[in-house]
């Protein structure tokens, strides 16, 4: 770093030194908390993903036989009026200062057989079937969507909290060691010039009184 | 009080219509975009997309990655699982750790 070499820089510089270690050992811990609960949500993130992904292939399985069974006109009836609507109330949660979202569903009707919008005598079988495995993942999902976003969120922050503690460990740190290493050493090289000098002085003043 | 949406092929999202989610079907490119901006706009809180118009909207859904709604999940569609979801928790590792650790 490009300072002056004196008393006061040095007292400055030490006193960020001190602050600069804090950051980078409150920043590390905050990196390591992050980094615990990070790795904890992505196994829950995988293992529900795989979940939601077969129970998925699975509906879009009994779907796919119901459009071979029933006509495209009466599959695309039963489900053009769906009566029950769902809506979700976002709730915030603070992780380590991040805000991740929670999500918790509400139903217009509490009645789970509202997903049912059609007559049954005139569908398929399968298509109930299709409706019930997608209604038994739909938690499963919201729940993924809560998982796959904070940890989204999770890995940004981490990211950036990352990039401080090593900015701090390998830039800062050193870089304030060094300066103050910089200015002891000027100062002390003073102090012993002034010291050498002083001795001559005395050594001259001694030599000419005596000659006097 | 935010709602939730599915985007995707007609044939892939029709199902979730029965659940009270709010389906927006789209055919192309075109009207993806279209209707992705406007539930973008919108108080949605979550929007699942199929994966491969997750693709398609890979820019759009890479500017949401920051925002806390809302929640872009890509589900496999009608055509089967592409493991373009997998490979989005394999990226947020990738970014937070530094490598791939997960096996």
């Amino acid at each position: 770093m490009n300072v002056n070499p004196t008393r006061m820089e040095l007292t400055n510089l030490k006193r960020k030194l001190v602050t600069a270690r804090r950051g980078h050992k409150l920043l590390k811990d905050k990196r390591d908390e992050l980094m615990r609960q990070f790795l904890e949500l992505v196994k829950e993130n995988k293992s529900l993903r795989e979940r939601v992904e077969k129970a998925i292939a699975e509906a879009n399985k009994h779907f796919s036989m119901a459009s071979a069974s029933m006509s495209e006109e009466s599959l695309a009836v039963s489900l053009m009026m769906p009566s029950q609507r769902m809506s979700i109330e976002v709730r915030e949660k603070n992780i380590m200062s991040v805000k991740t979202p929670v999500f918790v569903p509400e139903y217009k009707f509490a009645d789970k057989g509202e997903i049912y919008s059609y007559g049954l005598a005139f569908t398929s079988g399968d298509l109930d079937e299709g409706v019930k495995s997608l209604s038994e993942i739909m938690p499963d999902m919201l729940r993924l969507a809560e998982v796959e976003k904070t940890c989204q969120l999770l890995s940004s922050e981490i990211e950036k909290t990352r990039r401080r503690v090593n900015a701090l460990e390998y830039v800062m740190i050193p870089d304030y060691e060094d300066t103050i290493k910089y200015i002891t050493m000027k100062l002390d090289e003073n102090d012993r010039s002034n010291t050498t000098r002083l001795m001559k002085i005395k050594d001259m003043m001694l030599q000419t009184s005596q000659r006097i | 009080m935010y709602k939730l949406a599915v985007l995707g092929d007609k044939e892939s999202i029709c199902g979730f219509a029965c659940l009270g989610a709010e389906t927006v079907s789209v055919y192309d490119t075109a009207s993806a975009k279209k209707e992705f901006k406007r539930l973008v706009n919108e108080n949605y809180g979550v929007i699942y997309v199929t994966e491969f118009y997750g693709e398609v909207l890979r820019e759009e859904i890479s500017l949401l990655e920051n925002a806390v709604t809302p929640a872009v999940i890509l589900i496999p569609g009608v055509k089967g699982n592409t493991g373009k979801g997998m490979e989005n928790i394999g990226k947020a590792v990738e970014r937070a750790v530094g490598s791939l650790i997960l096996d």
